[in-house]
Formats: structure tokens, sequence, C-alpha cells
């Protein structure tokens, strides 16, 4: 999933100082999971902003609403009965969600409320991390998978680097080192040997590299 | 021969080799550079010339290098995968080739956490022995690692940095002979204060025999207080210093812990001497190039051979 962490309160007041009505946008899908900006996070989001507001001596009107999946124009398309009577957007969403609510409603303010991080899994309750970036040509199939790419401080695409202790990342006693997981699933597969392969220098034009991605399916593709 | 470098000329010529590093500095003092150089001169076949290490800003590693090659001395330019992508890494050895530097060294680089810019985004557009392979290739292909032709390719002698110390071990001979196999020449390994646990990679070393592959220079670090050999022992990344070094340096007062750190290092020095495969040693005297040539001087490693 897509992991974000909600902005400090002061952050978000600055945003909506100039304005009396605010639509407040949640997202159903990943910032719900990581309980980050889904309908629970706009209720209470809703409340801290609105007593803060009135501590300044300005009462605000917020409206509540969370879409199904704010990356989705057709649920974008819900917001249009609603938009009118609001001055500002304030959306807890992904980047993305931000962005399609913002192209949809070219003439309204859209501010993010969350930090988008990273892409990750859940390693236990209430805790996420980082387990993929995108970079377009996945090497899993190399690596035991687990991905060096995402989870090697020095994205090392052929071994551990010279800083790996005690299963550790030289970086912090937190951080496993993603070659020492690479090298104990290797061994666990019997297939060690894979480790002398030299995995060539990427090429990140599926990885960001040349510019914006954009995935075209001309069979679904209207 | 694959190049025109010293410090393959002394190793083909079955020498031991000596090289030592000198840091550049932390501004623009030219005369720092030649200063330190000064030390090494006629002590050491090349001196390696760090690529801002420890991740902080320095004066650029090519820079240092052509100070140095301009005093005579013959640099080790070192280049870390942290701070430059491909086409800058290319475009700095053409250049230090230009100037007649043919000896480098390929890192990874130390993370930008340590350094005094943490802030900073590290590069890693490619990882050192994919570094290596773009270097063999430029040298024995004549080619870009994009594919097109070089005119006049660079002929560099190829090194690459081997820890025995880090984890896991038993991945630490294979690693060495990935780089090997990416084109590594010459290896300088991180300093050895645990001799029985580099005896042991060596031996593995040897079973595969990577030490007829490609030259091994063992690395040595003299120590220069108690204080040097604590913060080694606890605060290094994959350095393993033990008990008994640092127990070694607290056993003499103050005042005479430098010189203990030196005879130490001189001692390390003879016992690698004996172990098959090594073919030289890598002196890392962090601000203390001064005492490289007593170093070289009490291990026997002096007058450097003429090739």
């Amino acid at each position: 999933m897509i992991t974000a962490e909600r902005k400090p309160l002061e952050e978000l007041i600055e945003y909506i100082k100039p304005f009396k009505r605010i639509l407040l946008l949640g997202c159903n899908e990943c910032v719900t999971v990581c309980a980050a900006g889904g309908r629970k996070e706009v209720g209470l989001l809703a409340s801290g902003l609105q007593m803060a507001m009135l501590k300044n001596g300005s009462n605000i009107e917020i409206r509540q609403h969370t879409l199904e999946r704010q990356c989705d124009p057709e649920y974008v398309e819900e917001l249009v009965p609603m938009i009118d009577s609001a001055d500002a957007v304030m959306s807890m969403a992904c980047g993305c969600g931000v962005q399609q609510v913002a192209m949809r409603f070219k003439d309204k303010p859209v501010f993010p409320a969350v930090n988008t991080t990273f892409m990750g899994a859940s390693e236990r309750q209430g805790v996420w991390a980082e387990r993929c970036q995108g970079c377009g040509n996945c090497l899993l199939g190399l690596t035991g998978g687990i991905c060096p790419i995402a989870r090697c401080a020095k994205q090392l695409m052929n071994g551990p680097c010279g800083g790996s202790t005690g299963g550790k990342c030289e970086i912090s006693n937190d951080v496993d080192c993603a070659w020492q997981l690479i090298w104990d699933r290797l061994k666990a597969l019997g297939l060690q040997d894979r480790y002398l392969d030299i995995i060539p220098a990427k090429d990140w034009r599926s990885g960001g590299g040349s510019g914006p991605r954009k995935i075209i399916r001309e069979d679904l593709a209207e | 021969m694959k190049t025109e470098s010293r410090l393959e000329k002394v190793l083909a010529a079955g020498h031991l080799a000596v090289t030592s590093e000198c840091g550049p500095p932390r501004g623009t003092n030219f005369d720092e550079v030649v200063r330190k150089s000064k030390y090494l001169e006629g002590i050491v076949d090349a001196v390696n010339v760090t690529d801002n290490q420890t991740a902080m800003v320095r004066m650029s590693s090519l820079a240092a290098s052509i100070i140095i090659k301009q005093q005579g001395l013959n640099p080790l330019f070192q280049v870390t995968c942290r701070d430059r992508n491909r086409l800058a890494m290319q475009a700095d050895i053409l250049g230090a080739y230009a100037f007649g530097i043919d000896t480098m060294l390929c890192l990874s680089g130390d993370h930008t956490k340590f350094g005094d810019h943490p802030m900073a985004m590290n590069v890693h557009d490619i990882d050192s022995i994919q570094m290596i392979q773009m270097v063999k290739d430029m040298r024995d292909k004549g080619l870009f690692q994009g594919g097109a032709d070089i005119k006049g390719p660079p002929k560099m002698f190829i090194g690459a940095a081997a820890n025995p110390f880090a984890d896991p071990f038993e991945l630490r001979v294979m690693r060495l002979a990935k780089k090997i196999a990416a084109g590594a020449d010459f290896i300088q390994t991180q300093c050895i204060f645990n001799v029985d646990k580099f005896e042991k990679w060596m031996e593995g070393v040897r079973e595969k025999g990577l030490h007829k592959k490609c030259y091994i220079l063992a690395g040595v670090t003299p120590c220069k207080s108690l204080g040097a050999a604590r913060y080694m022992a606890n605060r290094v990344p994959g350095m393993d210093v033990p008990q008994e070094i640092v127990d070694r340096m607290a056993s003499v007062p103050k005042e005479k812990q430098a010189e203990e750190g030196l005879t130490i290092c001189v001692e390390t020095i003879e016992r690698l001497k004996k172990i098959e495969g090594v073919a030289g040693f890598h002196i890392m005297a962090i601000e203390w190039e001064e005492k490289v040539e007593e170093i070289c001087e009490r291990a026997g490693l002096l007058p450097r051979p003429q090739v």
C-alpha cells in the first residue's frame, strides 16, 4: 500500500487560515489501512482543526467526506454537488488523490493534509515499512524475494557493503541489512550460487529516469 | 600488463606493494595536499585519494589526485557511488586519465547519514561492482557504459575494497569473487586488527584461488591513542578491533600510546607478510601521514622497488 503520515496541525492551519468553508476529504484505500486519512482520521482532524481555529477566534465550517478511491476520477465526480459550498479542499489522501481532486476542480484551492511516504507493508499492528520503490523492472526473482533497491540504504544490487553488522544496516540498528535477509533466504532455498550472478547496472528509464511514467493498456484504454 | 600503472608494475614484478592514503582538505588549500603528499614521496607505490570520505564534503578526489600527480607521486583515485551517477563517474575517469592518473578504487561510499550533509540524496545509480564492470569495459572494450565508443579509452588499473570483518562472514569470500569476476585487478581490505579472522578469510580466498586472480593488499591502521582504538572498536561500522588491542593500548601511559600504536601496526604487517596471498599493504594513517615512512621502515618495506 501507499503509506502516509498526517502533517502537523500547525502546518494545516496555515493552509486553511484564509478560508471559512472547508471540504475535508478522506480516502477509503491505502490511507485508511495505514490510519492516516480514512473516515476516522477525517473526523478527528475536523474536530482538531475546528478547536484550534476557535482558539484563534475564528469559526470555520468543515464538511467531511470520504471517497471510496480518491485517485479515481469516477469517485472524484461524487464531489460535484458539494464543491461549490466549499472555499477550499483539504485532502487526507495520498499525493495521487490530492492531485486528482485539484485537476478536477481547477478553481478550487486543494491542500494536502498528509505526507505521502512510501510503498510499504505492515510489519505488525501500527508499524509499516518500505518494501518497494516502483523501479519498474522487478528484481525480486533474483534476490530471494527481498528488494535491495527499496531495502538497502545504498541500493546495492550485488551484495552487502562493508558496514553490515550482526544482520543490521550501518545506518541504524533498527534497519535490517537487506543483503543479510537476501542471503538467509537464498540459503534457505538452496540457491546460494545465485549470489555469484552479477546483476548488471540498472536501466532507470523504467524507474523514473526518463521522466514521469505512464501505463497505457490499449486493451482497456478508451 | 593491462595498464601503465606503477602499482600494477610493482605487483606484477612480485614485490610486496605499499599504498597509503591522503585525505583532501575541507577547504581550498592547495599546499595542504602538497604537504601531506610529500610525507609519502618515495615511501609508497600509490597514494589513495579519498572521495568525500565519511560523507563529509572535501576537495574533490579528482582535483586532489591531479595535485598529487603533479608532485610526481602516483595517485590512486577513489570514486564512490554515493555522489555521482554513471555520467559523472565516467566524465571524471576520462579527466583523471587525461592527467595521467591510471589507478583507481571503486567504492560504494559511506552513507550520507554519517557525514555533514545527512539531508543529501544518496545517488547509487550503479553499485561498486557495476562500477568495476563499467571501468573495465571502458578500458578493455573502449566503450562507455551506454555503449558508445570512447576516443582514447582510459586504461585504469582497477581496485576494489573488501571487508573481511563485516557480516555475513560466509558471504565475504563470494563477494570478493564477484568483484574479481566484474573486473577488479587489485583489492584493498578494511583495516586489519583481528589477524586471526583475516587469516580465516584468506583461507577461503585461497580455496577458491582468488589470490591468483587479483592482488590483495592488506589494510592496516596505526592507532594514535587509546581513544582512537576504542572509537574504531565501538563506533565504526564493519570494524573489528579485538579487546586485546584496546587493552594493549590501555596498558601504556598516554604519552606512549602513539608509539604502541605504531608498534602494533608494524607487528601486524609482519604477521600479514606470512599469509599466502597477501600481495602488499595499504597503510591508512588517517591524519598521521608523517608516520607512514617510519612504519614502512620498521616493517622492512623500504626502499621501494624501482620498476
